[in-house]
């Protein structure tokens, strides 16, 4: 309420309901839960034939728009570099004493730590088959390291480790895509190995590589950031 | 009642959107802002969900045996759109506290209005 009655807040407000009144005139003419774009349809109703993926935003991340997908991993790896170069260029604190945590929390992250990981790896392996995938997958493995790290203080996760693994991934989703120009077709990421049978693991071409090669990534990434920021606090 | 059961999901979406603009401009605490900032992140992530929203439509995954056809299922785009945007917001809102990390380590304070030495 304070900040309602402050100059800025009353600014701020004013200028607030001229923007949402603007988005809401702007909205107004679109038709909520009508018939969609048309390329979602040409998506639907196409994507199950040529990308052999029974997932179909599996075949739009990983297929159709794959090209965007590097692009978006490529901005994840940017914004972890920054991070790590931010914190690294700070003095560091070596006066923190570390709290053990009782046993019950201990016992827990240890029991946990593997199930998660095996969960995160499921859902990247059958991201072209149920919900889920890569980016899920690698973020559910961020959390199982975030519990370790929250549980077991004394653990850590090996740095050059992570950055290996994230940058091995990060090269051979550029690799299979170079691949695809060689072999596939004329373009990039092309789809060059056989589609499979529909609603088997080992179906849909290069999409479940792509995957796991993404999931790796995001998870790598994500363990590297909290190793970051743990470090720093 | 027939305009809030069709608009809610745009309702809430621009709801979070104005929270979040609103703490950005108006609160000097950083961690506030960074909290408003993923509001806002949150709420365009819910608007553009809400957009290929479709009445009684499902997922788009087939599954074996399901009858599901693809005239009933949502629209696939905003999807994998939202997908990577919400992995993207969290390592950019890691990014953000490791910023204010600094800030904190250098000022000795998270309150903008002193680090800028502005008087309101």
């Amino acid at each position: 309420m304070r900040d309602l009655l402050s100059i800025r807040g009353a600014i701020a407000l004013g200028l607030l309901i001229i923007i949402t009144l603007g988005l809401v005139f702007a909205t107004a003419d679109i038709p909520f839960g009508d018939p969609k774009s048309n390329v979602g349809t040409y998506y639907l109703e196409n994507g199950r034939r040529e990308t052999g993926a029974a997932n179909l935003v599996t075949s739009v991340v990983a297929s159709y728009r794959a090209l965007d997908t590097l692009g978006e991993v490529a901005v994840l790896f940017i914004a972890a570099t920054g991070l790590s170069a931010i914190l690294a260029a700070g003095t560091k604190r070596i006066d923190r004493k570390l709290e053990e945590a009782s046993l019950v929390l201990a016992t827990g992250c240890r029991l946990f730590f593997p199930l998660i990981l095996l969960f995160g790896v499921y859902l990247f392996l059958h991201g072209h088959l149920t919900p889920g995938g890569g980016f899920q997958g690698g973020a559910v493995i961020g959390s199982a390291f975030l519990l370790i790290y929250l549980g077991c203080r004394r653990r850590k996760v090996s740095n050059t480790k992570t950055d290996t693994i994230e940058s091995m991934s990060g090269l051979s989703f550029v690799l299979i895509g170079l691949i695809g120009l060689m072999i596939g077709g004329s373009f990039f990421l092309s789809n060059f190995l056989p589609k499979g049978e529909f609603y088997s693991l080992f179906s849909a071409g290069i999409l479940p590589l792509l995957y796991i090669a993404i999931g790796l990534k995001v998870g790598s990434e994500f363990a590297g950031i909290i190793d970051n920021m743990m470090e720093e606090t | 009642m027939n305009f809030l059961s069709s608009y809610i999901y745009y309702i809430g979406a621009f709801g979070l959107i104005f929270i979040g603009l609103f703490i950005i401009l108006v609160k000097h605490n950083l961690i506030k802002i960074i909290i408003g900032l993923n509001l806002l992140d949150t709420g365009v992530n819910l608007f553009l969900i809400s957009v290929g929203y479709l009445h009684q439509g499902t997922a788009p995954i087939f599954g074996k045996g399901s009858q599901v056809t693809p005239a009933s299922m949502v629209d696939p785009v905003p999807q994998a759109l939202v997908l990577t945007a919400i992995v993207i917001g969290a390592s950019i809102l890691a990014l953000a506290l490791s910023l204010g990390i600094r800030l904190y380590d250098h000022y000795g304070t998270l309150d903008l209005t002193e680090v800028r030495g502005q008087k309101w």
